[in-house]
């Protein structure tokens, strides 16, 4: 089939500066596409590029099909959704709607047949005399992606659409998000920063750092089996714990941990026969306390320095061998500074990364 | 009303609760106050002994104080003000000149906030290469004094046939208001959301249906901090008028110049500080109704940012 | 769906480059081209018209030998000097005053500004009201029975100039008084806090914490009160017109007198050529201090 949105080879440079780094990406038609990064990572660099809002220097950007790099935003099929709504102040709801349509010399009645079903699709109608002062945080996000809605497009982009609204609003309209999203069943491409609207939005997550993707894929893949050790350590949260050891012996592979050989025979490698100096990384909720650390194939026992507990769980702050540890247990199990507690994990579910490119191994 | 509450119910030292007791009467207070009245007599003495001086008979100006207030009041120095002073061969008062400085301030007020908006909203949202060193240029203009500029353009106006004419001078002001209503602009519209000017584009607007759609409804409120700005500079202007006008355009400023430092006939101080006041009378009732926006536009164009 | 090619040079951004025709017209043709028309014009023999002669530094020679010039400079650098310090001292002290929560804030400040929206023709003609001696301050102060008194700046070559500044305060303190407000508006009330704390009186935290958390304010004022007083010629022209004799000649009115009045083009061209040095000494040094050190994209 062929891609809805297709970028290839595309660089970005600001004067010396390279934003992008010779970029390829396919997006599916239909597809939900979650640019996750921190700020300055190129996210909503390449977002301004699919739009046409940035010029790229070098590369092209295919949508249907169609090569669109130069053309301009409105003539892309794309509709986009911005963080602070920039919705026209001085326009009602109804004139933020109609706007781009009326400058695409668009009939009257098909103008206010698209309007009624965005409005109906969002829930909007009572407000489309109103003016976008007068509107909540998540009624100005509804109609900005009602202005969306109305240009009947098939690509979507949106920009960190969520990080002006409040905690529990943003819960709300993450949800309706994708419930559009099943409804409409479009391609939408979406920049954030906040890894769980990534992982629950997402069918893909592209992870950028420093305009290259560093990893692409659904998100339990990239939970589960981080290609490397930066995408290891961004998603999850706290972040994986790791330790710097050794691989050895190819035949039967396992690593020494404060002391202690742990067998990786049931690891499953992506890059089997390899040794050398390695970051063995366990993520903080894979390991285990209590009755579960006693039959754990690996087992240690720890000093609690630091609790924080949050309720449903505590987070320990710990330390093994030197190396920083935090694991989480149930948050009816009383834990005090200084309590000595059991813990246990299975190597089969760690993370392992060479330390010359830290890439998986 | 607070302070007599406070002294009634004033607290012993020993055991202080509640706000702390103010005196209105205070040291501070009183020799704060004092300086403040006295240096408000400073400033408001000219404009008290203008209207004074505008009212009174010549016997009376003659004989008493400028201080005293008209023992008869008498509009006459006004409406000879008005309609009747001689100035060269004209006879028919400060009316001309007002009508003159109408007809020069409505136009080049207009024209010279028209371009700056647009320079202004093209520079903060559709950088080309090279803006900036136009605007740079621009900037640096403001400071360049007018008088190194001042014939070469004479010979310019000469050339295209406005040289003594109103559109001239217009043009002028246009031209010498650019800079610091460019910077106005530029800030302002810098200040816009970029995302904004970003989803117009997705709708499909281009530069001018952004700018008149989008940008100009928002605006408003600093494109009326711009009229104030420029109708006080363009009214008070004396320069220009001077050069760029022929005497039956002059603009009041100049025409009143003409009158009270004419070095023939008896001297007429009621009907000079009339005519001074008349053509103080459109800035200052500017300054009264606009109030903060005065304030602000002075504040914007001369602090960045 | 379009698929135009990669829109080149001239034609990329197209409607912004044709409305900012008159930006580049004003910037190129007029800020550029006629102070270079007129410095290059400097170096000629015009008088009535401009010839292109060529007389080198004959003009500078000539202009750094005319009394009335000299005059002129020394009177501008009088009246600057007082006219720097006495703004900036009372336009902060009014502003300081302001700021003291005073009630009738609006209406002292609304008194402090009003002169300068006035022009600078009506600022001199009341003031040439106000100190006339026959009629004015002199005489009210005399009619009390003062009858030594004397007050007559405008009448007299030695103290003319500071009948100007007198009048030209009045103008322009309120402005200074206004920037200095916004400056003193915009520091941290929690550094006042602070001071009050650690117990710094009033006047030590203003000239040892304010002011100098001030500087940007205090230079841009600066500059913008120096480069006013360059041009300074409607108020000498309406107070007193340079007289009595030469006493109050000012740079400006020279070059206009040359210009348009004496038929001596070239002597103008040459004068306002060194006034525009005189804003480039000014200016460079506050553009170094200003944009130097942080680049501005």
């Amino acid at each position: 089939m062929q891609p809805s949105v297709s970028i290839q080879n595309l660089k970005l440079n600001f004067g010396t500066v390279s934003v992008l780094r010779d970029l390829n990406l396919d997006i599916g038609q239909g597809e939900f596409l979650v640019l996750l990064g921190s700020s300055g990572c190129g996210k909503s660099t390449l977002l301004n590029c699919i739009a046409g809002l940035l010029e790229p220097t070098e590369g092209s950007i295919h949508i249907n099909g169609n090569n669109v790099t130069w053309a301009e935003p409105s003539d892309r099929g794309i509709g986009m959704v911005f963080q602070s709504y920039a919705l026209y102040p001085q326009m009602t709801v109804e004139g933020n709607l109609t706007f781009g349509l009326k400058n695409a010399k668009m009939p009257k009645d098909e103008i206010a047949r698209r309007v009624a079903r965005a409005a109906e699709v969002l829930q909007i109608e009572p407000l489309l005399k109103r003016k976008p002062a007068a509107l909540s945080g998540g009624q100005r996000q509804r109609v900005a992606i009602g202005r969306a809605l109305v240009r009947d497009v098939d690509v979507f982009l949106f920009d960190e659409p969520l990080s002006n609204l409040d905690a529990k609003l943003r819960a709300d309209l993450r949800v309706e998000i994708k419930r559009l999203h099943q409804t409409l069943e479009n391609t939408m491409i979406y920049v954030t920063h906040d890894q769980v609207e990534a992982m629950t939005l997402a069918d893909r997550i592209a992870i950028m750092k420093g305009g290259v993707v560093m990893q692409l894929d659904t998100p339990s893949v990239i939970y589960n089996k981080p290609a490397n050790k930066y995408v290891a350590d961004f998603i999850g949260s706290p972040s994986m714990n790791f330790f710097d050891t050794r691989l050895e012996d190819p035949q039967a592979p396992k690593v020494t941990i404060a002391g202690k050989d742990v067998s990786l025979s049931e690891y499953e490698f992506t890059r089997p026969g390899l040794s050398g100096d390695v970051w063995f990384g366990i993520r903080p909720e894979h390991i285990v306390t209590g009755e579960a650390a006693e039959s754990a194939p690996v087992q240690f026992e720890v000093t609690a320095e630091l609790v924080e507990p949050m309720g449903a769980e505590t987070l320990v702050w710990s330390s093994l061998d030197g190396t920083p540890l935090r694991f989480r247990v149930d948050g009816q199990v009383p834990v005090a500074d200084g309590d000595l507690i059991r813990i246990g994990f299975d190597p089969a579910r760690a993370s392992i990364f060479d330390k010359v490119e830290e890439l998986r191994v | 009303m607070a302070d007599v509450t406070n002294t009634m119910q004033r607290p012993s030292p020993a055991h202080a609760s509640g706000p702390k007791p103010r005196r209105v009467f205070s040291r501070n207070n009183i020799v704060i106050y004092g300086i403040l009245v006295v240096l408000a007599v400073y400033y408001l003495l000219p404009f008290y002994v203008m209207l004074m001086t505008s009212l009174k008979g010549l016997p009376e100006i003659r004989m008493g104080s400028i201080f005293a207030p008209p023992m008869e009041i008498t509009f006459e120095p006004w409406l000879k003000a008005w309609s009747t002073v001689c100035t060269g061969l004209n006879c028919d008062g400060l009316s001309r000149g007002f009508l003159n400085s109408i007809k020069i301030t409505v136009p080049s007020v207009f024209f010279s906030i028209a371009v700056a908006s647009v320079n202004g909203y093209a520079l903060s949202m559709w950088r080309f290469k090279g803006a900036n060193v136009f605007f740079t240029i621009l900037i640096i203009g403001a400071f360049i004094p007018y008088q190194v500029m001042i014939y070469p353009i004479v010979i310019l106006l000469r050339e295209i046939g406005l040289y003594g004419d109103l559109g001239g001078l217009v043009l002028v002001h246009t031209i010498f208001g650019m800079p610091i209503l460019t910077l106005l602009f530029r800030n302002y519209f810098s200040s816009v959301p970029e995302e904004l000017f970003k989803a117009a584009r997705v709708d499909g607007a281009r530069f001018w249906t952004i700018y008149f759609k989008i940008m100009l409804p928002m605006a408003v409120p600093i494109f009326v901090v711009a009229v104030i700005l420029q109708t006080t500079a363009i009214w008070n202007d004396f320069l220009f008028g001077v050069i760029f006008t022929r005497p039956d355009n002059y603009p009041m400023t100049v025409q009143l110049n003409n009158i009270v430092n004419s070095v023939t006939g008896v001297k007429e101080y009621n009907v000079n500080m009339a005519a001074t006041l008349l053509s103080g009378v459109v800035p200052l009732t500017i300054y009264f109704l606009s109030g903060k926006l005065f304030v602000r536009g002075i504040a914007a164009g001369a602090v960045k940012g | 769906m379009s698929q135009s090619g990669k829109p080149t040079g001239l034609f990329k951004n197209l409607s912004a480059k044709i409305a900012a025709i008159p930006m580049v017209l004003t910037a190129l043709v007029v800020f550029v081209g006629c102070s270079v028309w007129t410095i290059v014009y400097s170096f000629t023999n015009s008088r009535l018209l401009p010839s292109s002669k060529w007389v080198g530094l004959d003009q500078y020679e000539r202009l750094w030998g005319t009394r009335r010039w000299l005059i002129s400079i020394e009177n501008l650098a009088i009246y600057g000097i007082l006219m720097l310090i006495l703004a900036l001292v009372l336009g902060f002290l009014l502003a300081a005053l302001i700021d003291q929560k005073i009630r009738f804030e609006d209406g002292f400040r609304t008194i402090f500004l009003y002169p300068y929206a006035l022009s600078f023709i009506v600022t001199g003609l009341v003031w040439q009201w106000l100190l006339n001696p026959e009629f004015g301050i002199q005489n009210a102060v005399r009619s009390l029975g003062f009858e030594s008194f004397t007050f007559d700046p405008l009448y007299n070559t030695n103290t003319v100039l500071y009948g100007v500044l007198i009048a030209g305060l009045w103008h322009t303190s309120g402005l200074v008084m206004c920037l200095m407000l916004a400056g003193l508006r915009g520091i941290d009330e929690d550094v006042w806090k602070a001071t009050k704390i650690d117990g710094i009186p009033a006047w030590k935290t203003y000239l040892l914490v304010v002011i100098p958390m001030m500087r940007p304010v205090f230079i841009t004022t600066l500059v913008l009160i120096t480069s006013a007083i360059i041009k300074l010629y409607d108020l000498v022209i309406a107070q007193t017109g340079g007289g009595p004799g030469l006493a109050s000649e000012v740079p400006a009115k020279f070059v206009f007198d040359m210009m348009f009045v004496s038929q001596n083009l070239a002597q103008g061209f040459a004068a306002s050529s060194m006034m525009l040095v005189a804003v480039i000494v000014v200016i460079i040094p506050w553009a170094y201090l200003e944009f130097g050190g942080k680049k501005h994209g």
